[in-house]
């Protein structure tokens, strides 16, 4: 699905009987810390409920009710099944998908064991999940698009926080979907700023980003102060109500859970189909990731590297800027400053975390989502693991997959490096 | 310009001394464009005042003279309360001088003292951001440092106690400087070890400081008789020493930060292990057939880097907040980053850059009271400084410069890969 050159890396990759056998210990850790964590401090016979319905939605459905130990079992034994079968034999290929299964299955295993002896929404927290999941998705596309052309963009923050602003400025004045408009342009305007600096100025990308983002913490700060705070009706844009998808909605439990959102997640979903489609199977994508992995090869094949590289950052703000715009017309109503609160980071690092795809990284933004959904309502759920531990989860979890621990990521070739065309003299 | 620096330093005619090597580089031409870069900041963040000035765009469709006139009336306005509140009102200064108060006369004096006191963290965390730079390797993580460095050393100086101040004071700056140290040596082993780039490391480890940060205030570091997050204040024998009676807040920090600012540079340009330490960040491969040990000079710069930031940390706790909260920082580290490369990672250009943003800093809280011009509006300049000293082509385009013989465009050029 990649060029040559990834193919092979990544048969070289999954090949390797190291990364097989440390992936096998992760999914072993992983089914010993369900029966450990959660199976042993279970007593037994205590029940789980799982209410099913979320909040708000007509259909009912009953209540999942099971034994908590029997399940816990159940899921530490199939992920011990899985790490072992990891170890000596080895998933190939599909070792990641498995590696998601079994973090599924430990995550599972933990909602089971919060919930025993009372009940949960799983609906709920699922539902959640996906809503947190979508600024941290959309980020993490516009760092796809950026590197997968060869440009490293760690100012995905800076136009997340610019978007949000101008999205609540325009749309209280002029109605929401003139704001989302402005929110999307802002953010293509500011990576149009860090492309003309990074690949026409030379300058190195990340000083170049970290510009944006010092400039735009200064100027919605100075302007939420200077102006928001006095003139109250230019920060009052409303959101977006929530749409349904006729008949999907209607199914129980997943119906509620997926067809019943605001547009900014079908916009995700739809960009991240079309991201994933227009990359990986069109001539646009090969172009484009020709110049993320060599520049030079491409420009003597007569792709325009410059061209290419502009479209592909400022589409990438362009993202960014309906990830931003999500803050304040998705979800508050209203922009505050810094609002963003490292979001954007969250979504560079599920870039990474997703391997520099966007289907991985939508997995990434789940992950780290629900993270940010259960630190959200820990002290709800009755769980004495401070909720700073779980914010912190996806940034240690980023820098264990960037040490190469569970396999090293492959980042565009040439992700970073300005590209300088030859003179022919 | 982290590449080229060795030749132009090590190969030519060599500067000897401290002010020497800062000298050559000024009349060489390569310090002209930071000047250039922070007058036209400083102009252009004027201009921004003056058209967000409420009077400017109202009168702007009756009569625009008018309007320009109340813009540059504005900026003009603004200006003159940064002054003021930065370095002090000169015709208050001679009041007091002349009327012999000496609360009078402190107050006066204030401003300027202030302002140097603003620019301890900066100085340490430029001085950081800037050892990381000469040795290739971008330190985005000062911030996150500063905060575990606070952290440490406040919590040595409120839970030791009993010691005179001759040992409190170097155990508590000790710790914060391990607590940095510690921080900034994760993400050099990582990167020496397994690769993975430090600008990501960093960044992931400024939110996990933030957190924990969050975490141990409101937990084990948190004074107990309140539930705000914020630390016990901590034992006299830790505070730094002030020199002079209140208002005034200007303590041994600043003093710390010039010594540390000429240890770094002793440390790049007179020993061994600074050349090899810029010979790693100008060109690895030569340094790696030249038989350095790569791995040990970036785990040590970056330590070294991080416990720099630490001491920023400590220098706020211990000098002026004596106590920790988490609003503590108002991105000492980030902004570390701008006037590391404004000052050209050159310990002197650092301190002069620090200085200045300390200065700006501070007077922009009394261009808020006088003015109504939102301090961020500082952010806004440094974004715009920064710009022009990355890409300084725009700087020579607007001022009509002829391009340098030797090319210093690339500022420190290199991708994810490391």
């Amino acid at each position: 699905m990649a060029t040559t050159t990834t193919t092979l890396q990544s048969a070289a990759e999954y090949g390797s009987d190291r990364r097989r056998r440390v992936m096998g210990i992760v999914f072993l850790a992983l089914a010993a810390g369900i029966w450990l964590l959660f199976a042993r401090t279970t007593a037994p016979g205590m029940e789980t409920t799982f209410n099913l319905n979320p909040g708000g939605s007509q259909s009912s459905f009953p209540d999942w009710v099971f034994d908590t130990l029997t399940l816990l079992n159940v899921l530490a034994g199939f992920a011990a099944v899985l790490g072992a079968y990891q170890l000596f034999r080895g998933f190939g290929k599909r070792t990641n998908l498995i590696l998601g299964l079994v973090a599924g299955l430990f995550l599972f295993g933990f909602l089971s064991w919060v919930a025993s002896g009372t009940s949960l929404n799983l609906a709920g927290l699922l539902r959640a999940t996906l809503i947190r999941a979508v600024p941290i998705t959309l980020g993490a596309l516009s760092g796809v698009l950026c590197e997968r052309a060869g440009v490293v963009n760690i100012a995905i923050e800076g136009m997340m926080l610019m978007a949000a602003m101008v999205a609540a400025i325009f749309g209280s004045v002029a109605g929401l979907g003139v704001g989302l408009v402005a929110g999307v342009l802002s953010g293509g305007l500011l990576a149009w700023i860090h492309a003309l600096l990074s690949i026409k100025y030379k300058t190195d990308q990340i000083v170049s980003g970290t510009v944006i983002n010092i400039f735009a913490v200064g100027i919605t700060s100075f302007i939420a102060a200077k102006f928001l705070a006095s003139y109250r009706h230019l920060n009052n844009p409303g959101i977006y109500p929530d749409i349904s998808i006729p008949g999907l909605v209607d199914i129980p439990f997943i119906g509620p859970i997926f067809f019943q959102h605001n547009i900014f997640f079908f916009g995700m979903v739809i960009f991240l189909a079309l991201l994933h489609f227009g990359l990986f199977y069109t001539r646009w994508g090969l172009r484009l990731r020709s110049v993320g992995e060599h520049p030079k090869a491409a420009d003597t094949l007569g792709i325009n590297v410059f061209r290419t590289r502009y479209m592909a950052v400022i589409l990438g703000g362009m993202m960014a800027g309906f990830g931003g715009a999500y803050f304040t017309l998705g979800s508050v109503g209203r922009f505050d400053e810094v609002m963003t609160a490292g979001r954007g980071f969250i979504g560079l690092a599920a870039m990474i975390f997703g391997n520099w795809k966007p289907v991985g990284s939508f997995g990434a933004g789940l992950l780290f989502g629900f993270a940010d959904m259960l630190a959200a309502r820990l002290a709800i759920l009755g769980v004495r693991i401070p909720s700073e531990f779980l914010l912190m989860a996806p940034y240690i979890a980023t820098m264990i997959i960037l040490a190469g621990v569970v396999g090293r990521g492959q980042m565009p070739a040439a992700d970073g490096q300005p590209y300088e065309k030859e003179d022919s003299h | 310009m982290a590449k080229d620096t060795p030749e132009k330093v090590d190969a030519k005619e060599e500067p000897k001394n401290f002010f020497g090597i800062f000298m050559h580089e000024l009349t060489r031409g390569s310090l002209l464009i930071p000047i250039l870069a922070i007058i036209t900041g400083l102009i252009l963040g004027g201009f921004f005042v003056a058209i967000t000035t409420e009077e400017v765009y109202t009168t702007w469709s009756q009569s625009p003279l008018e309007a320009i006139g109340l813009g540059f009336e504005a900026a003009f306005k603004s200006y003159a309360a940064l002054f003021n509140g930065s370095i002090g009102n000169p015709g208050r200064i001679i009041n007091a001088l002349n009327g012999g108060d000496a609360q009078a006369i402190r107050s006066a004096f204030n401003p300027f003292l202030e302002s140097l006191t603003k620019s301890v963290p900066y100085i340490f965390g430029g001085l950081a951001v800037a050892l990381g730079f000469r040795a290739g390797l971008f330190n985005i993580g000062a911030e996150g440092q500063i905060f575990i460095g606070a952290m440490t050393s406040v919590y040595v100086g409120y839970a030791v106690t009993g010691l005179p101040a001759i040992i409190h004071i170097p155990l508590a700056l000790g710790a914060g400087f391990l607590g940095g140290a510690l921080w900034g040596f994760i993400p050099g082993w990582l990167k020496a070890k397994t690769g993975g780039h430090e600008v990501i490391n960093t960044i992931m480890m400024n939110y996990i400081a933030f957190r924990l940060t969050e975490y141990m205030l409101r937990g084990p570091l948190q004074r107990p008789e309140t539930t705000n997050p914020i630390s016990p204040f901590i034992q006299a024998s830790a505070e730094l020493p002030r020199f002079f009676g209140p208002p005034i807040r200007f303590h041994l920090g600043f003093i710390l930060a010039i010594i540390a600012a000429y240890a770094v540079y002793w440390l790049l340009f007179k020993t061994r292990w600074g050349f090899d330490l810029r010979t790693v960040g100008a060109n690895p491969n030569a340094a790696r057939y030249a038989g350095m040990n790569i791995t040990l000079v970036t785990v040590a710069a970056m330590s070294l880097s991080g416990g720099l930031a630490g001491l920023a940390g400590a220098n706020e706790v211990l000098g002026v907040n004596h106590t920790l909260a988490p609003a503590f920082s108002s991105g000492f580290g980030f902004d570390s980053i701008a006037l590391a490369l404004i000052g050209k990672s050159h310990p002197v250009g650092v301190v002069l850059a620090a200085i200045l943003f300390g200065t700006l800093r501070n007077g922009a809280i009394q261009m808020q009271i006088a003015a109504q011009v939102p301090i961020d509006i500082i952010s806004v300049m440094q974004a715009l400084i920064l710009a022009f000293i990355a890409a300084p082509a725009i700087i020579r385009s607007i001022y009509r410069l002829r391009a340098p013989e030797q090319e210093d465009e690339g500022v420190f050029v290199r991708g994810w890969g490391g």
